[in-house]
């Protein structure tokens, strides 16, 4: 009987090991995979296709025994998997990460072949066809990105790919990286064939020990089959801020992560003054994909100009956890109340962050917005990395909008002021904001001066200096949780 | 003795592309700080300012100056803080905020010497910071 167990970072925080090991030694064989994405069940449990989850070293002697109340039924017909486009993540549960047979029996390097097959100029036809934009954020079209690159002339030119995922509420690149490390790989190698690049970075988040890991590994394993392309893992060092593209490439330069005034466009002025193609970890998995089905195939799904499909990340307090890889144009209602099934704590949902801690808090009344690059900025919103991280009706949004001034004042890198200096006297204003909630008698503010309305009137004001003055998005849209907060629940700050 | 484990880290990896971050990695994990005395050791190595290499060390979170004791990396990001990390009584002293470990939806987690725990209330926690 063959027992499968994943060792993605979520399934060994959970206890994974002890599980894994205790069905050893019950004596039977124990397979690690990569995770399934239910993160609510890891560390889950797989025999012959059904699932029982969240599994502890007490449970194993009832799973083996098939009369465990942990059984789940088949995991693949579980409503939260089929309800599910899986594109980049079809992998995701059934293979073992670092296994090349796995990897080539399940379409890998296909991708890559056919690129090989197609050329350069064919292979960027197909991924701007493909309608594929940038998952880090910014929603830029790849094709176009790497069409840049191909026609620049120079004697090296890079492929970095962003694995800098900072952003809480995501953990897509993550378990790209610790699930499927070969199809970065080959996505990468895809890219470096379309504009001419000999040589690549993927830029690792310190906080990410175990993603690191597995691709140093999947590098050396499969460098013939990607040569004379050539790939470095590089190690952040903690710093928020290079996961902006322009930081990261100081960053991998050796420098001070800083943020470079664009243009010069990376794509013609990037690493070492290169040409460079930086893409996220998700825009290159998604990659190998698109040119092993077609353009057509990946456009079909999604809405308006969001083609194809969006690992998005259920986070914090929702009852079905995890990864949840759709076609765009899903609203949040039906992500949050019917696939996430609410809170985890079971109280009504106050708040929910998308995109990171840039992301603005989107309100219950606005559940009916789609999951969509336009209809997000139309709603003063944005998608980012699209992760998805519910409050419940315990949050206080006053300290939530603190919390992103504060946050962007550890992160700033201090290259320019609004966000510099702005993010610190945010967090100076709304303090008091706060402190005056409790009346003058226990905040000690009675200012003849000032009135609790002028304050906030300081903190809009401000937030439009940093938004339209800050280099890059790290001050750019810190306005956006913050203004959100205030618009939406105005009762937490008075 | 110490002066040869840091040439030999600077050898290692003097060959790459952009070698400061790296060397400063093996520096921090070797020695649990970047001395003033590696900063200038370096900088000579790669045709740097002391200025420069200093900018850098001081810039990352991951580098230290001064020696400093591994603690328990707490995830204060939004996602755990919607999973009650705020509740958590902690004691400065052995731990240190770090913001998101990926993760988000099994909160609160921390990081310990590239160990991973989740689901984390006071008696997990107390337990992580009592093996400290």
């Amino acid at each position: 009987m063959k027992v499968r167990i994943s060792d993605d970072a979520v399934a060994l925080a959970c206890g994974a090991d002890a599980v894994a090991e205790a069905f050893v030694s019950a004596g039977a064989e124990v397979e690690r995979v990569s995770s399934w994405g239910m993160h609510w069940l890891e560390p889950l449990v797989e025999i012959d296709g059904v699932g029982y989850g969240p599994a502890t070293v007490a449970s194993v002697g009832d799973i083996l025994s098939a009369t465990s109340a942990l059984c789940i039924g088949p995991i693949a017909e579980h409503r939260f998997i089929a309800k599910q486009t899986r594109l980049t993540f079809s992998r995701a549960g059934k293979t073992r990460p670092l296994s090349l047979e796995d990897y080539a029996a399940t379409g890998g390097w296909t991708g890559l072949l056919k690129a090989r097959e197609m050329g350069s100029e064919s292979t960027i036809e197909t991924v701007t066809q493909s309608g594929l934009r940038g998952r880090g954020g910014a929603g830029f079209p790849a094709g176009i990105k790497w069409k840049t690159v191909a026609g620049a002339q120079a004697s090296q030119k890079y492929i970095v790919c962003n694995a800098d995922e900072g952003d809480s509420g995501t953990f897509a690149d993550r378990m790209v990286m610790e699930g499927d490390p070969f199809m970065l790989v080959e996505g990468m190698a895809i890219a470096a064939l379309a504009v001419g690049a000999s040589k690549g970075f993927v830029y690792i988040r310190s906080e990410y020990p175990h993603a690191i890991a597995k691709m140093e590994a999947a590098i050396k394993l499969s460098a013939s089959i990607i040569a004379p392309f050539e790939i470095e893992v590089r190690v952040g060092a903690g710093a928020y801020v290079c996961g902006e593209e322009t930081s990261l490439l100081n960053s991998l330069e050796g420098k001070r992560g800083e943020v470079r005034a664009k243009p010069p466009l990376p794509a013609l002025e990037g690493l070492f003054g290169k040409p460079t193609v930086v893409n996220n970890v998700l825009t290159l998995a998604a990659v190998p994909w698109i040119l092993a089905n077609g353009a057509k195939a990946y456009a079909d799904y999604g809405m308006g100009r969001s083609r194809g499909t969006m690992p998005i990340q259920l986070a914090g307090n929702i009852k079905h956890s995890g990864l949840f890889e759709v076609g765009f144009g899903l609203t949040l209602g039906e992500l949050i109340d019917d696939i996430g099934g609410g809170t985890e704590s079971g109280r009504p949902v106050k708040a929910v962050q998308v995109g990171g801690p840039l992301g603005a808090y989107i309100h219950p009344a606005r559940f009916d917005l789609p999951f969509d690059y336009e209809a997000f900025a139309a709603a003063d919103a944005l998608i980012g990395h699209a992760g998805v991280t519910v409050f419940d009706d315990s949050a206080d949004m006053a300290k939530q909008a603190r919390f992103a001034m504060e946050f962007c004042a550890i992160e700033s890198c201090g290259k320019c002021t609004p966000c510099r200096i702005g993010s610190t006297r945010g967090v100076e204003v709304l303090d008091k904001v706060i402190a005056r909630r409790k009346g003058p008698e226990v905040s000690g503010i009675v200012s003849p001066i000032t009135s609790p309305t002028d304050d906030l009137d300081l903190i809009t004001d401000l937030c439009e200096t940093m938004k339209y003055g800050s280099l890059c998005a790290l001050g750019g849209f810190t306005p956006y949780p913050v203004l959100s907060a205030i618009t939406y629940w105005p009762e937490d700050f008075t | 003795m110490k002066s040869d484990k840091l040439e030999e880290i600077i050898a290692r990896h003097s060959g790459r592309e952009g070698p400061l971050l790296p060397i400063l990695h093996d520096v921090q994990a070797d020695f649990g700080h970047v001395s003033e005395q590696s900063i200038r050791a370096i900088a000579a190595a790669l045709n740097l300012t002391r200025a420069e290499v200093h900018g850098v060390v001081s810039f990352y979170h991951d580098f230290a100056a001064t020696p400093k004791s591994s603690k328990v990396k707490l995830c204060m990001a939004e996602a755990c803080q919607a999973r009650g990390v705020g509740a958590l009584r902690i004691d400065d002293g052995k731990v240190e905020p770090i913001y998101c470990l990926g993760l988000c939806s099994v909160g609160p987690a921390a990081l310990v010497d590239g160990t991973v725990y989740a689901r984390l209330d006071q008696t997990a926690l107390d337990a992580l910071v009592a093996a400290r």
